[in-house]
């Protein structure tokens, strides 16, 4: 009989940084900020254990310039923030994307705008992560709700920017980030773990960017492909271009890989939902009220569902279009004044779609979900 | 028989380079303006790179944003063209995950000083190795002739019409301030004591700067009345500096108004990657948790 395995009580922010570890991060830039410090601290003692590197920039936008770096150098790279931090790596990131550099980015978000409340609990960066570096460019973002998920949707961040040559944004808020919960950290090869494909072909032969493949493989530095990499709009070998039509199907590639294969990338738990009137769609800490919720509403004979998006990045359309088909009206909680509400009212036209917000630093609670859902009553 | 040394020193330097080698010919022509001196440095540099006995797999080139920024483009090695003011952060990373990489960055004055006067002070304080050339042509050239951090004070430029009012950086102090191991300052004009200032600076082991006078005549030439290309070098670059060595043994008044060229601070101290291995060994003491 194998030994049932010890569970070990873990912080969010601890669980992210051995998740990463686990999907084979072996290099870490950042920069303190509160509420995900803890990610840098675990890393710093970790990282040197194991062959791996840490260091601690000058700041925000100098983290993740040096994760792209070595990333390219061949090193699966991560750098954690928070809503101030977060904008600041905007352009990094757009960077990350252009240049298709795999890296995962996690914002452990806080109350905004600007330095906001740092300790407390937020949603407000959903519409961020989307949307915050300029011109058109994929994202993928996971909103994990659990410490254990944290280890587990870390990997699979991990696994995603390598698979597809694009950063990964893990966003959850400060209340998962700093809550303490017993996990279990999986065997080696419990887990899938993915690692970018490298060129197989003659030097002279290789186009970083040949829009011929939707994900070009990836040399790294000092391996003999001493190949281009470059933030503007550019040519299969990695080289600027003015040309019309290089330039536009060059973006559209970029568009184009990820929207491929969403059904790849998309997750999503569900809870009740199967003869659910009423769906809650809710992300991160608030879908663990929402959980509450329904159930207290089943209890009253209300017919509840959960639907809870682990990829709020692309956002899971078809899942949700599916969820709703029976139902009669969908509630979004979300501690920010309505950003992912929007998304959902997008894409359940005709659909009575209440958002419930809280912008105060506090929780939304099961009593304030369940108020909504008793209306369908 | 130092004057003999010296001659001897230049005839080796003066041997036919063939700089194809080290080129992305099918990436030519370049995009720098009649009468810059950014290619005068470039072939300064590659011969430098040549004698320092570097392969091109073990050399990664990363620049930021700016007319020197577009250097990396041209040459055959591993190659990052980044964002604007960020190259020392970007090459922080590649160098810290790649220890065994020279990294060479090539930057402007506004690149690096300006925009990325944060990273460039902190780059020379961990004293990682790499190679610094700030491309000093006081002017932003690429957005069409704006004052940078090194414009002199009265300068004319499309966005100081009444003359600058702003003093400027001394790049070189700068970097010694921060804790650059080496520092050195170089011209367009001077191609062979560029060279060889540039072998030194690549040879260094940790943060090495340079920083290059170096003349925009399209930019920076015309708003300020300068007649030509070759004037502005021989007034900015060649009459307005002075050997470091030769300016020790003159009298002040004729040093003046002069910045100093050659190597500047030249000191040892334990270079970033190599006090990260001995944290690795003092992890590694700790035991596994």
């Amino acid at each position: 009989m194998a030994a049932r395995k010890a569970k070990k009580l873990m912080q969010g922010n601890e669980s992210c940084f051995e998740g990463a570890i686990y999907a084979g991060c072996r290099f870490y830039a950042g920069y303190p900020i509160t509420p995900s410090t803890e990610i840098a601290e675990g890393l710093s003692r970790r990282l040197p254990q194991i062959g791996g590197k840490f260091i601690q920039m000058e700041d925000e936008i100098a983290s993740i310039a040096a994760v792209v770096g070595a990333s390219l150098a061949g090193l699966k790279s991560m750098t954690a923030t928070s809503g101030p931090g977060f904008s600041l790596k905007q352009e990094g990131l757009g960077y990350a994307c252009m240049a298709e550099v795999p890296c995962v980015i996690v914002n452990v978000m806080r109350g905004g705008p600007s330095t906001g409340y740092p300790t407390g609990p937020s949603q407000s960066d959903v519409m961020q992560a989307k949307w915050g570096t300029h011109g058109d460019h994929p994202v993928v973002a996971l909103t994990p709700a659990y410490v254990q998920e944290i280890f587990s949707e870390t990997v699979r961040a991990f696994n995603i920017a390598e698979k597809y040559r694009t950063p990964v944004i893990i966003l959850y808020d400060e209340i998962v980030g700093h809550m303490r919960e017993p996990i279990i950290i999986p065997e080696p090869g419990e887990l899938e773990v993915i690692d970018r494909e490298k060129p197989t072909c003659p030097p002279e032969d290789y186009l970083p960017y040949d829009r011929r493949l939707e994900v070009p493989p990836l040399a790294a530095f000092g391996e003999g492909y001493r190949f281009h990499v470059t933030g503007l709009n550019h040519k299969d070998d990695g080289f600027p271009t003015n040309d019309s039509k290089t330039i536009e199907e060059g973006v559209k590639r970029l568009i184009r890989k990820i929207d491929n294969n969403r059904e790849s990338i998309w997750k999503n738990d569900g809870y009740y939902l199967d003869d659910a009137e009423v769906v809650v769609f809710a992300y991160g800490s608030t879908a663990r009220s929402a959980r509450r919720s329904v159930r207290m509403a089943r209890e009253k004979g209300i017919k509840a569902g959960l639907f809870r998006p682990l990829t709020i990045w692309p956002f899971p359309d078809k899942a949700l279009k599916e969820a709703v088909k029976k139902a009669r009206g969908v509630i979004v909680p979300e501690m920010n004044l309505g950003q992912i509400v929007l998304e959902v009212e997008r894409n359940c036209p005709g659909m009575a779609v209440t958002g419930i917000h809280r912008v105060d630093g506090e929780p939304i609670n099961p009593k304030q979900i369940l108020d909504a859902i008793e209306k369908y009553r | 028989m130092s004057t003999g040394a010296a001659t001897a020193k230049k005839q080796k330097l003066s041997v036919p380079f063939d700089y194809n080698k080290y080129i992305r010919k099918n990436k030519l022509p370049h995009i720098w303006c009649p009468g810059c001196g950014h290619g005068i440095v470039l072939k300064s540099l590659l011969r430098a790179i040549d004698k320092s006995g570097l392969t091109k797999d073990q050399i990664c080139m990363v620049s930021g944003i700016g007319c020197s920024s577009r250097t990396p483009g041209y040459v055959d090695f591993n190659t990052m063209h980044t964002l604007h003011g960020r190259a020392l952060s970007y090459a922080t990373g590649v160098k810290l995950a790649k220890p065994e990489l020279k990294i060479i960055v090539t930057t402007g004055d506004g690149d690096a000083l300006a925009i990325g006067g944060n990273h460039f002070i902190h780059t020379c304080r961990r004293n990682i190795d790499m190679t610094i050339l700030v491309y000093s042509n006081a002017i932003y050239g690429m957005t069409g002739g704006q004052f940078s951090p090194t414009t002199p004070q009265g300068s004319m430029s499309t966005t100081s019409r009444y003359g600058n009012i702003e003093p400027s950086f001394d790049c070189c102090e700068l970097a010694k301030a921060a804790g650059a191991t080496f520092v050195a300052r170089g011209t367009a004009y001077h191609t062979q004591e560029l060279e060889r200032t540039l072998i030194e600076a690549v040879r260094h082991k940790g943060t090495a700067v340079v920083e290059i006078l170096d003349s925009c005549p399209i930019y920076f030439g015309r708003q300020n009345k300068y007649k030509s290309a070759s004037q502005m070098m021989e007034q900015i670059e060649k009459d307005g500096t002075i050997p470091a060595a030769q300016a020790e043994k003159l009298p002040p008044e004729e040093v003046k108004g002069k910045l100093l060229r050659g190597i500047l601070h030249r000191v040892e101290r334990p270079e970033y990657c190599e006090q990260y291995l001995k944290l690795v060994e003092k992890a590694l003491g700790k035991g596994n948790e």
